[in-house]
């Protein structure tokens, strides 16, 4: 079920372009500030902590663990599981977890990230490390 | 500069509805805004501020002509969007309008019918592409909020079902609640599970409907024959994870607009007699109850277990109505009820069977959006006269 599930493909913008840019190429980005030295997600291009706009494009690890998730039961489209993922750098982001047994899902627990394709820029996920 | 009883509610109006496929959604508008009018015992060309929120079609100025407000009169508008917050919010706002001089009987309306038909979406805002395709909807995103309370401080699945079983137990006596019959903790657990760690009865129910408030001036609500209720005290908050650095599932922004009303108010939450708190989920209310400061974070289990928010059993009668819960979730947005059962319960008009004695201070709270992704928090402090 979940491997036929189809995704919306990201409408992009300016601001965002080259993280989905890099996406195509398997790179999962995350945005850093050059003037406090934080790192956050989505990317913005001016600093949601410090107001800066030196902000600048790095490619992530695609590591983290799990800080919570949810398996909705039913959906037409099948059960999923979300959740939010704190990355190694940091930021923790929204996402699905996916190619896993998603009643096993644990807090804490180490995931990756793993790319779905959809009509346009691939979409990142996480599943377990 | 305070908005410390410089406004009361001088009507209230809770449509009986709980499904309208025979009516339109500005109808409902116009059947609250005339039973509010109606409950103050003022004329719908005496009123000079109209506030609204996303439910209301078109907006503003659709709907001020469409309700034929009179426009020569008319002088403070406000649709401030903060989802089922939103008319807390907007009692918080006509106070300050009032309190400015800027109107002086204010009329608040929430009507909608998701019950009948899916509601139209929500404009995207700028985390569309980097959230949108993972499926946050009410459950799952209340869903990992209560699994993160859960992890963090041990909080069970049996300690959210009290909160379900005190709502039952109010709304056995109201005519119009949806669910009427009262459940049981083992109810609540064996009731199929929707997004984990939430089980349907976890869960508000999906209602048409609608609410309207007028409030206005102390000197008009002194010349009404209403019971006095005014607000003393207001508070608004948003959170939201920031750039991923503040995720903390754990709590609301009722943490910021709580201690925002209590200060305004002069009180503590020991002095609330009764408590109006949203309950979308039963998690929802737990968090709100920490956040409040009703008890310590981390203790909300505790705190609403063997009917401590029953009327007449525990410490904190709360949602006499049956809440979101059992009664009614109008256009999913609950904050509209929750500040007319709190003024019901100020007047001495709830039901018999679940009225607080002596209630002269009530709290009525509520959120808006998803707590689980980012949201709005308003708190009302109110008081009988």
């Amino acid at each position: 079920m979940s491997e036929v599930k189809k995704y919306p493909a990201p409408v992009t913008n300016p601001e965002t372009a080259a993280f989905w840019d890099a996406a195509k190429e398997g790179k999962f980005m995350i945005k850093r500030c050059t003037a406090c030295g934080e790192a956050h997600y989505f990317p913005r291009s001016i600093c949601p902590f410090c107001y800066s706009d030196k902000t600048v494009w790095e490619q992530a690890s695609g590591e983290g663990t799990i800080y919570t998730w949810s398996l909705m039961r039913k959906s037409p489209t099948g059960p999923y599981a979300i959740g939010y993922v704190t990355l190694k750098e940091g930021p923790s982001v929204q996402t699905n977890f996916v190619d896993c047994d998603l009643e096993k899902l644990k807090i804490g627990q180490k995931v990756k990230v793993v790319f779905k394709p959809t009509d346009g820029a691939p979409l990142p996920f996480f599943t377990p490390a | 500069m305070t908005i410390k009883g410089k406004a009361y509610i001088a009507g209230i109006y809770e449509h009986p509805t709980r499904h309208a496929p025979d009516k339109s959604t500005a109808q409902l508008h116009a059947e609250v805004a005339k039973g509010a009018i109606e409950d103050a015992g003022i004329s719908k060309d005496d009123v000079d501020g109209y506030f609204c929120a996303g439910d209301a079609p078109g907006g503003a100025w659709p709907m001020v002509d469409y309700l034929g407000l009179n426009t020569k009169k008319l002088r403070h508008v406000d649709s401030t969007e903060t989802g089922g917050c939103s008319y807390i919010i907007h009692l918080g706002h006509a106070a300050e309008a009032i309190a400015a001089g800027k109107c002086s009987i204010a009329l608040v309306t929430l009507a909608g019918k998701p019950r009948t038909g899916a509601m139209p979406p929500r404009a995207a805002g700028a985390e569309v592409d980097f959230e949108s395709a993972y499926g946050a909807t009410t459950h799952n995103a209340y869903g990992m909020c209560a699994m993160r309370h859960m992890h963090d401080y041990g909080t069970t699945s049996e300690q959210l079902a009290w909160i379900k079983v005190a709502a039952s137990h109010h709304a056995q006596y109201n005519p119009h609640a949806m669910l009427k019959d009262v459940v049981t903790v083992e109810d609540v657990l064996n009731s199929p599970m929707i997004s984990d760690p939430l089980h349907r009865m976890d869960c508000c129910v999906v209602s048409d409907g609608g609410g309207a408030l007028i409030v206005t001036t102390p000197e008009i609500a002194k010349s009404l024959k209403k019971p006095l209720v005014r607000l003393i005290g207001h508070g608004e908050a948003m959170k939201g994870p920031r750039g991923g650095k503040d995720l903390d599932l754990t709590y609301s922004a009722g943490v910021w607009s709580g201690p925002r009303a209590f200060e305004e108010a002069g009180i503590t939450p020991k002095d609330i007699k009764y408590a109006s708190i949203y309950d979308s989920f039963t998690i929802t209310v737990l968090m709100q109850l920490e956040d409040l400061g009703f008890c310590k974070k981390g203790e909300g289990g505790k705190f609403v277990t063997d009917g401590n928010l029953i009327s007449g059993v525990g410490k904190l009668p709360f949602n006499t109505d049956g809440g979101g819960l059992c009664s009614n979730h109008p256009v999913n947005r609950g904050g509209m009820t929750k500040i007319i059962e709190a003024v019901r319960q100020l007047r001495g008009e709830a039901h018999p069977k679940v009225q607080v004695k002596n209630c002269d201070l009530a709290i009525a709270h509520g959120t808006g959006g998803l707590l689980g992704v980012r949201h709005a928090a308003s708190t009302a402090i109110l008081e009988r006269v």
